[in-house]
């Protein structure tokens, strides 16, 4: 089940969004995310979801692997929709039994929040899948270079980043390995109410955080005797150009921004509640 | 002229007790000397606990040492001037091939020595190539590291440091990990970039079978160097090996017992090939 979280990894293939400058997807997924928030309309959902489409389709990246990335935000999922749907009193009643109300203002935002919590993910993720983390921490470092002079360690923190993303998967296994071995040492992992489940993940997280020490340590002498010795004089194999497709994506997401903010915006369509 | 030499060479580590003080020291190595040409395969045997690893770690300058001095390709490793041009000297490939590999795509990880270094971006690029194709894993340079078997992924490693294009490489056990598929990989890229490329190649090990291709071996008990000298000669001595808690290869156990025994069979073989002929020499 471990295995299954794909949020934060990359997924090889060739597609023209793989090819695109990490900066322009940062600054895309950016935009994206603040598009979500910034209407309250049918029509902006339209605009959205055939936007998404679009990508996920350009992407090359199997839709049921992105739906994949779901499952492990299904729980916070459910109570954000819950929460909206059962606490938001406005409008005229729905439906209802004893105490529990439902109310159009709260079917309403229930779905938008679903939808965009949703998409939000499924966004956010896109980028991950179509950027290895390498090209991500380049990205972030470049686009935040003008921290730098405020003294903001911004090359110490893309590789710190870096490390994290390549260290996710192994650590997980790491996790796995180590539920078994304490599985089959008779430790119970299943029962017993939340305060007695999470003391049952004492032994689980202790050995996992001696063994990520020792791992750091390992890596930090390996990258020593590479010959790492900060940011500055370092060449970079894959150095950002923006390229004409880069500037074309640019057009692309300001012409999308502006179509959902007059349409999502000015142009509602009502259907029902919504 | 030696690539590296080591004179005199000791390392203490402390012990640090519960209230952070120093409880005592431990000399892991104690008083090494070696010597190493240019051009050869060099193995460094031992037990656990034998210094082996420490020693190889001076060669790289992640550790200095408490007495004595080593020189790699003339240079000081103390001396805080050339500490880089020792680090791009002596490449290092260590044990876990896990905590080794940076990049998450194959050719990245490959990249990054030269990266660090400085190397102009067109240059890196050709060096990635090549480094990946003489450890044959070329077609993998576009995969994650995490598919890898763990024989590929210490190639990937060796192409790490290949890549830095270093005049000698360490190898702290690369295969201790590694299932007898991945250890037999791991080796063969090894020897061939010792020969096509004419790298020093120094092997850290406690596998036997691994030496024989060797063109020295020195065996270390305690820190301190016990034995020196060709393979052959080495495994000659398989009852002073015993004593330093070190398995000979089957094969020689094999000639040397029946040796033993009253059979007239020279000292030192290696291979089966030897052995049979050796055998049918015999009347």
């Amino acid at each position: 089940m471990i295995r299954d979280i794909t949020i934060g990894q990359y997924y090889p293939a060739r597609s023209i969004l793989h090819r695109l400058d990490p900066r322009v997807k940062l600054v895309s997924t950016f935009l994206y995310l603040i598009s979500l928030f910034i209407f309250q309309s049918i029509s902006g959902y339209i605009i959205v979801t055939i936007f998404l489409g679009v990508v996920v389709s350009l992407s090359k990246v199997p839709l049921s692997y992105i739906m994949r990335g779901l499952k492990p935000i299904l729980i916070l999922l459910l109570v954000t929709i819950c929460f909206n749907l059962f606490l938001t009193r406005t409008g005229s009643v729905l439906f209802s039994i004893g105490f529990v109300k439902i109310t159009e203002g709260g079917l309403r935002s229930a779905v938008y929040m679903g939808i965009r919590l949703i998409y939000l993910i499924i966004g956010s993720s896109l980028m991950t899948f179509t950027t290895t983390p390498n090209e991500l921490t380049d990205g972030i470092e470049k686009l935040f270079k003008p921290l730098q002079k405020i003294k903001v360690p911004v090359h110490e923190v893309a590789m710190i980043m870096a490390i994290a993303l390549r260290f996710i998967p192994i650590l997980l296994d790491e996790t796995d390995k180590i539920m078994k071995a304490q599985i089959a040492r008779g430790a119970d992992l299943e029962s017993g109410n939340l305060f007695q489940k999470a003391k049952a993940m004492i032994p689980i997280l202790v050995p996992l955080f001696i063994s990520a020490f020792r791992r750091a340590t390992d890596l930090a002498m390996a990258m020593e005797s590479r010959g790492y010795h900060g940011g500055e004089g370092r060449t970079k194999m894959k150095p950002l150009a923006y390229k004409k497709r880069d500037y074309y994506a640019y057009l692309i997401m300001l012409f999308y921004v502006v179509v959902i903010f007059v349409i999502g915006r000015y142009y509602p369509l009502r259907i029902w509640i919504f | 002229m030696s690539i590296i030499r080591a004179e005199e060479v000791s390392y203490e580590y402390e012990q640090i007790d519960e209230n952070g003080e120093i409880a005592g020291t431990y000399k892991a190595i104690d008083h090494v000397n070696i010597e190493v040409e240019p051009g050869q395969f060099i193995a460094i045997l031992g037990h656990n606990g034998s210094g082996k690893s420490t020693f190889a770690k001076h060669i790289n300058a992640l550790l200095l040492p408490s007495e004595g001095t080593v020189w790699v390709d003339q240079k000081d490793t103390k001396n805080p001037d050339t500490f880089w041009e020792v680090r791009k000297t002596a490449g290092m490939v260590f044990q876990n091939p896990d905590n080794q590999i940076i990049g998450t795509v194959v050719e990245e990880d490959v990249g990054f020595g030269p990266e660090n270094l400085g190397v102009p971006t067109e240059e890196i690029w050709k060096r990635v190539e090549e480094s990946l194709r003489s450890v044959g894993m070329l077609e993998y340079r576009n995969q994650s590291p995490n598919k890898l078997s763990g024989g590929q992924k210490q190639r990937v490693a060796i192409a790490g440091v290949v890549a830095m294009e270093p005049k000698c490489i360490v190898l702290d056990e690369p295969t201790a990990m590694l299932d007898p598929n991945g250890r037999k990989e791991v080796l063969e890229a090894v020897r061939d970039l010792q020969k096509r490329k004419n790298v020093t190649v120094i092997l850290i090990t406690h596998f036997m079978e691994e030496v024989i291709d060797a063109d020295k071996v020195f065996v270390m008990d305690h820190g301190q160097v016990v034995m020196e000298g060709k393979p052959k000669e080495i495994f000659s001595q398989v009852d002073t090996l015993k004593h330093y808690r070190l398995d000979v290869p089957q094969v020689t156990l094999l000639a040397w017992e029946l040796r033993k025994n009253g059979l007239d069979i020279p000292l030192g073989i290696l291979r089966e090939e030897e052995l049979v002929e050796a055998i049918c020499r015999l009347d």
